[in-house]
């Protein structure tokens, strides 16, 4: 369970994230959407102790992220930034296996192993596992780091714009595995989109973030109307409905 | 290097190409090491190997202590550019040098126990490289040019400053200084040789446990967080162990910029794996294969036994432009 | 400020300084000592601090970087090189002979450190200054090789920290060489600063955009040579007093030339004159002070540049 009490963070005077009180559902796919600046990624840093907060408290299954040491958080929340460069030359086999680190310390047992490779069949890189990350292209990477996180075997799986840098093949791949990984592994993910559509046709909740404070949150039937996401982006959008999906239009 | 040696071999058996290739780099090591203690030897064999034994020990040690201090150094900064003498450790341990006789006479350095007197400056370093480097490594979001800009000039304002002082203090104290602040393999205090290797091995024990922690760092401050390593704790950790290793290569035969950028390639490009457990042994190996191996050339065949520093200074900034040319293509 | 007055008050400044260079000393103040060490030694601060800065200034318009200057783009290094060279080669050679050798040894380094530069695809302002380093350390472990072989080692110190102490009438007049240059500099400052826009739009402006570089490179390569064999390496000066000025007055070299040459002249009174003071009667090598002092705002530079990025 992922809870947070006022959570705040300023630089100089300005809020970046305005006393956040949020309860998000377990065993769910909640996506945050905002525009930019909006404080979402700032927010998902503070619950993955990332960044500390200047002000709140964040909880993950009753535990203070602040005074939690982190090795036992590891095993309760994996995270997922933007850009994670790795200079070190390491195999996608290698980098999925540091997910094991958190249980293992480095010692690799048999049930690590069947981990690590039931997480690189769960995104089909058996076939690229033992090449390199710099020679694989940057979906390829993504989805490497993705295996890590799953390898982490944690409850809850915070991502920072996973569709970075995706093209909408692999963003809809990316998405159906998240998915997947909530439905049926039970696995409670929040990710910050920017594709307000992805999150309308994926996610169970949203979160939507303005000048640092939460406007709304709900289902996206609750969510996804022009009078909210007009409140949320500040321009007008129009709503359709595709096979029971709702969709934004809002190109021109 | 015993306990890293050990824990190395358990791992090492798991990869036999590995294993061979940081076994050839031992036989090579000891090799040049006997070659070292024999070669050209005329008189008495008790007097020649205590002489030629001081300066082995000497540079085995300087050899481990630089490249192990590489190798974590690039960790933490996540790159295979910045070494702790490049980015200004030496010349840092050289100001302190001064600035013990500065503020206290040659008493703090010379009349007063050697050993007290290393314990202080390497403590010393280590405050001053927290406060000085630990800023500048536990953000992790810097560029890695300005870290290395940064470095740079900062080692030439502690070379000046430590110059600015050594004018200032009496002439005859600062001939016995100068001669700590080049790097010298004739002029080893073998006096230190016992409790620098004493230094040595108390990192070595820590560093053999912070093997796989190591490993995670290479991932940078977000992912390592994420697998519950703290980052922050370890950063200043491992500048800690740096500054005691700078310290100790330092004070026994004085600065060697370069040593250590070379030693760490090489091994990163020897070997197929990034884990330390095989790359600190390594590297390790590598760095004292240079040096003795370096003396060995320089004092039997060209006959030039003060010159080994500045060979590798010259080689050692070849290889960093060569690199800086590389990173920039990829 | 304008610029009217900003030349007003720098000139202000220096002449105090000057003054106070003459002034500052160990012993009587006698018309001898005046004549053949206070003046000489204040011409020569004036003469080597106008000429560095301004050589930093061509260097940085040449490499298209600010953080570059003769000591960090191996001109320095390599004048020594060429001076030990032609000491070894020809002891007997008259001052200026040797200081032109060491001029083409600095002139060739200098296009060394260029052509690295060009070797380096994706460089980022950074990098530009640090190759520079790097080359002039490898250059000087070069120096340092031979020196040692051929028992010079005294004399290649006395090249590497700038120091004025030695500075006599009769010893110092190479130098002027730097005030004419600066001269040059200041007529062709016009063609310097569009050069300095890069080489697309100075050829598309319709300048020899190559001829304007030699002569730059040359009036840099001079100017190091001649102050390195007077009185040694300072590190920093051409690379701070150019940074200052161009955050005041900005980059056109009509307009910031003589700035520049006032600031250096004046930085390098300023920092002599501590090093003569605060170990009074003693003395610290300006070049030692230079290296704190310049080290100290080329970091706040630096770090500014960062800040303001971050």
């Amino acid at each position: 369970m992922i809870e947070t009490q006022e959570l705040t963070r300023r630089y100089d005077k300005a809020a970046v994230v305005d006393a956040v009180s949020l309860q998000l559902p377990e065993q769910a796919f909640t996506a945050i959407i905002g525009a930019n600046g909006a404080g979402k990624s700032t927010f998902l840093a503070m619950v993955s102790r990332l960044m500390p907060a200047s002000a709140g408290r964040a909880f993950v299954d009753g535990l203070d992220v602040a005074t939690t040491s982190g090795d036992v958080l590891a095993r309760r929340l994996a995270i997922l930034r933007q850009d994670s460069a790795v200079t070190a030359r390491v195999t996608v086999r290698d980098l999925v296996a540091f997910g094991r680190y958190p249980h293992s310390r480095g010692r690799l047992t048999a049930e690590d192993r069947a981990q690590i490779e039931d997480a690189l069949d769960f995104l089909e890189l058996a076939p690229l596992a033992d090449r390199f990350l710099d020679e694989i292209s940057g979906g390829q990477r993504q989805r490497a780091f993705v295996a890590m996180v799953l390898a982490q075997d944690t409850d809850h799986l915070l991502l920072d714009e996973p569709l970075n840098n995706l093209d909408m093949r692999h963003a809809a791949g990316m998405m159906k595995l998240l998915r997947r990984a909530v439905d049926e592994r039970g696995r409670t993910v929040v990710a910050v989109l920017h594709d307000i559509n992805f999150a309308s046709c994926y996610a169970d909740h949203i979160v939507a973030m303005r000048d640092g404070r939460v406007i709304a949150e709900g289902p996206p039937e609750v969510i996804v109307t022009p009078s909210v996401l007009e409140a949320v982006y500040g321009i007008a959008m129009e709503v359709v409905s595709v096979r029971g999906y709702r969709s934004v239009h809002y190109y021109r | 290097m015993p306990a890293l040696a050990n824990v190395a071999l358990m791992r090492l058996t798991a990869r036999p190409g590995l294993a061979l290739i940081v076994g050839l780099l031992a036989l090579l090591a000891a090799a040049i090491a006997t070659a070292f203690l024999t070669i050209g030897a005329r008189g008495r064999w008790d007097f020649v190997l205590a002489f030629r034994g001081t300066k082995l020990a000497a540079m085995v040690l300087v050899g481990v202590a630089v490249a192990t201090a590489a190798v974590l150094f690039q960790t933490i900064a996540r790159n295979r550019i910045l070494t702790p003498s490049i980015m200004g450790f030496d010349a840092l341990y050289g100001l302190i040098q001064t600035g013990t006789v500065f503020l206290l006479g040659a008493r703090g350095l010379g009349f007063g126990d050697p050993r007290l007197a290393f314990a202080v400056e390497a403590g010393t370093m280590i405050v001053f490289a927290l406060l000085l480097y630990g800023w500048l490594l536990a953000d992790g979001r810097r560029s890695l040019h300005l870290m290395l800009l940064v470095g740079v000039v900062l080692g030439a304002i502690f070379r000046s400053l430590a110059s600015f002082m050594g004018r200032m203090i009496d002439p005859a104290e600062f001939v016995v200084l100068q001669q700590r602040l080049f790097a010298n393999f004739n002029a080893v205090r073998s006096d230190l040789l016992l409790p620098t290797c004493l230094a040595v091995g108390a990192v070595l024990l820590v560093v053999a446990r912070l093997l796989p922690r190591l490993d995670v760092l290479l991932l940078g401050r977000e992912a390592a967080i994420g697998l519950g390593v703290d980052h922050r704790r370890n950063v200043f950790l491992v500048i800690v162990l740096v500054s005691i290793l700078v310290s100790v290569s330092t004070a026994l035969v004085g600065p060697v910029t370069f040593l250590g950028l070379l030693v760490a390639n090489l091994a990163y490009m020897l070997l197929p794996s990034y884990r330390h457990v095989h790359v600190l042994p390594a590297a390790a190996l590598l760095a004292v294969v240079a040096l003795v191996g370096g003396q060995l050339a320089l004092e039997r065949l060209f006959a030039l036994d003060a010159v080994l520093p500045v060979v590798i200074e010259f080689v050692g900034g070849i290889v960093l432009i060569a690199l800086l040319v590389r990173t920039g293509r990829r | 400020m304008s610029s009217a007055a900003a030349v007003n008050a720098a000139g202000a400044a220096l002449l105090a300084l000057a003054t106070a260079s003459m002034l500052v000393g160990v012993g009587d103040l006698s018309t001898e000592i005046l004549l053949a060490s206070r003046i000489p030694r204040t011409l020569a601060l004036l003469l080597a601090g106008a000429g560095l800065a301004v050589a930093g200034v061509l260097m940085q318009l040449v490499a298209q970087n600010r953080f570059v200057e003769p000591s960090t783009a191996g001109t320095a290094q390599s004048a020594s090189l060429g001076m030990l060279a032609v000491t070894i080669l020809a002891p007997d050679a008259p001052v200026v002979v040797k200081m032109l050798c060491a001029a083409i040894a600095a002139l060739v380094g200098t296009l060394l450190f260029l052509r690295v530069l060009k070797a380096i695809p994706l460089r980022s302002t950074l990098t530009v200054p640090l190759v520079g380093i790097v080359l002039g350390g490898i250059i000087w472990a070069a120096a340092t090789f031979l020196a040692y072989r051929y028992d010079l080692m005294q004399m290649l110190a006395s090249w590497s920290t700038g120091d004025f102490s030695t500075v006599l009438r009769g010893r110092y007049e190479v130098l002027w060489i730097a005030l004419a240059l600066t001269i040059v500099a200041y007529v062709a400052a016009d063609r310097f600063t569009i050069a300095g826009l890069g080489r697309d739009s100075a050829v598309g402006l319709g300048l020899d955009y190559r001829r304007v570089v030699g002569l730059a490179l040359t009036i840099v390569a001079l100017v190091t040579a001649a102050t390195v064999v007077t009185v040694g390496t300072i590190p920093f000066l051409g690379l701070v007093a150019p940074n200052i000025v161009s955050l005041i007055v900005g980059d056109n070299l009509r307009r910031s030339l003589p700035l520049v040459a006032g600031l250096g002249a004046g930085l390098m009174l300023a920092c002599d004159l501590l090093g003569r003071l605060v170990p009074y009667p003693f003395e610290i090598p300006v070049g030692t002070v230079m290296g704190v002092a310049g080290g100290g705002l080329f970091l706040y530079l630096l770090l500014r540049r960062d800040a303001r990025l971050g």
